[in-house]
């Protein structure tokens, strides 16, 4: 609140998305360039039997336990709302 | 793997190697100041610089003017090791290897540090504390290679936590399990209105336990201009967190204080580093 008004302070809720993401690719070895060619590779696949729900896709990586892993929810098939 | 030790948050660590991946973080006053403090609560202390080539443990020790023989002519056989230690006048326990300043980083040998720190250990030093050089090459290999243990010093900002979470990394993929965190150079005015990562966030992304807070203080470089670590002087209140650490090292439990002398009070400080409701 007082960032918005004051235009200072608060910068660490910004510097601790920063260092989570960038922590969560150095730990799985992995460039945020490669992750969007393997997240678009993977989509394509997924669109070519799906096709109309890309919009939708989600892919991102985080730590579960010791480990990164890629989560994906990839909705298979049109939305059902309308 | 970073599996959080049971217990306490005691160094059973005899070989204790401090790091930090990036420069400039407190890497040596922490070495000095820690190693001393060790040294007043009774343990015969080494404290041992691999910084080869850039060697700097002596002067912010005061002892300089006192180096001989140096860990590299250790190494290379030209000084028996006994030759090389200083002791330290103002400790009784307390000594200094120095690093060469004229050799490079390659005279440095894994096996050497390995024989010279277990030769340390049968020379009855309870502790042999080791200032490793900055970076994640061979060095930093080296310094590491003959720790059972280590001190991880961060300072509160983006390059130095992400540097310390591939050194604590790369200390667990050598098989060392006593890994402990000091989060160095904390200004809780910083904190305090949000511009500075408090010692929650950093404890929650790095994933290892902590040992000490240490709060940017002026006192800190006036004491290694001086040439006399801040530990050693029961006066200085800045000296007083590296105390602590060495108290926690040996086990004894103690709080977690910051120096605050904006008036806030010590729990009003605490309560907002530790981002508490």
């Amino acid at each position: 609140m007082f960032g918005g008004l004051f235009g200072r302070g608060r910068s660490k809720e910004r510097v601790k998305e920063r260092l989570k993401l960038v922590l969560s690719y150095d730990r799985a070895n992995l460039t945020p360039g490669k992750m969007e060619e393997l997240k678009s590779e993977l989509l394509g696949v997924i669109g070519k039997y799906f096709p109309g729900a890309e919009s939708e896709y989600d892919v991102s990586l985080e730590q579960q336990g010791d480990r990164m892993v890629m989560v994906a929810n990839l909705p298979v098939g049109p939305s059902q709302e309308g | 793997m970073r599996p959080e030790p049971e217990g306490g948050i005691v160094l059973n660590a005899q070989a204790i190697v401090v790091t930090s991946g990036k420069g400039g973080v407190g890497k040596t006053t922490t070495t000095a100041n820690v190693g001393a403090a060790l040294a007043k609560e009774g343990e015969k202390v080494v404290v041992l610089d691999t910084d080869v080539g850039l060697r700097n443990l002596d002067v912010v020790m005061g002892l300089e003017g006192r180096v001989v023989y140096d860990l590299i002519d250790v190494f290379e056989g030209r000084c028996k090791l006994k030759q090389a230690i200083i002791r330290d006048k103002r400790v009784e326990s307390l000594h200094l290897i120095a690093a060469s300043q004229t050799n490079d980083k390659s005279a440095l040998d894994e096996t050497r540090m390995q024989e010279t720190v277990q030769m340390l250990k049968d020379e009855g030093f309870d502790r042999i504390i080791i200032d490793s050089p900055a970076g994640i090459e061979s060095g930093f290999q080296t310094a590491a290679s003959a720790a059972e243990g280590a001190l991880v010093v961060v300072n509160p900002e983006v390059s130095s936590v992400r540097d310390a979470d591939r050194i604590i990394g790369l200390l667990e993929a050598r098989g060392i399990e006593e890994v402990r965190l000091i989060i160095n150079r904390l200004r809780p005015e910083m904190v305090k209105r949000g511009d500075m990562l408090e010692v929650d966030d950093v404890l929650e992304i790095l994933g290892v336990k902590l040992i000490g807070i240490v709060p940017e203080d002026e006192k800190i470089l006036v004491s290694t201009n001086m040439g006399s670590p801040a530990s050693l002087d029961e006066g200085n209140k800045a000296g007083g967190e590296f105390r602590n650490i060495a108290k926690r090292v040996r086990g004894e439990d103690l709080p977690f204080n910051i120096l605050n002398d904006d008036g806030g009070g010590l729990f009003g400080g605490l309560r907002r580093l530790f981002g508490g409701s």
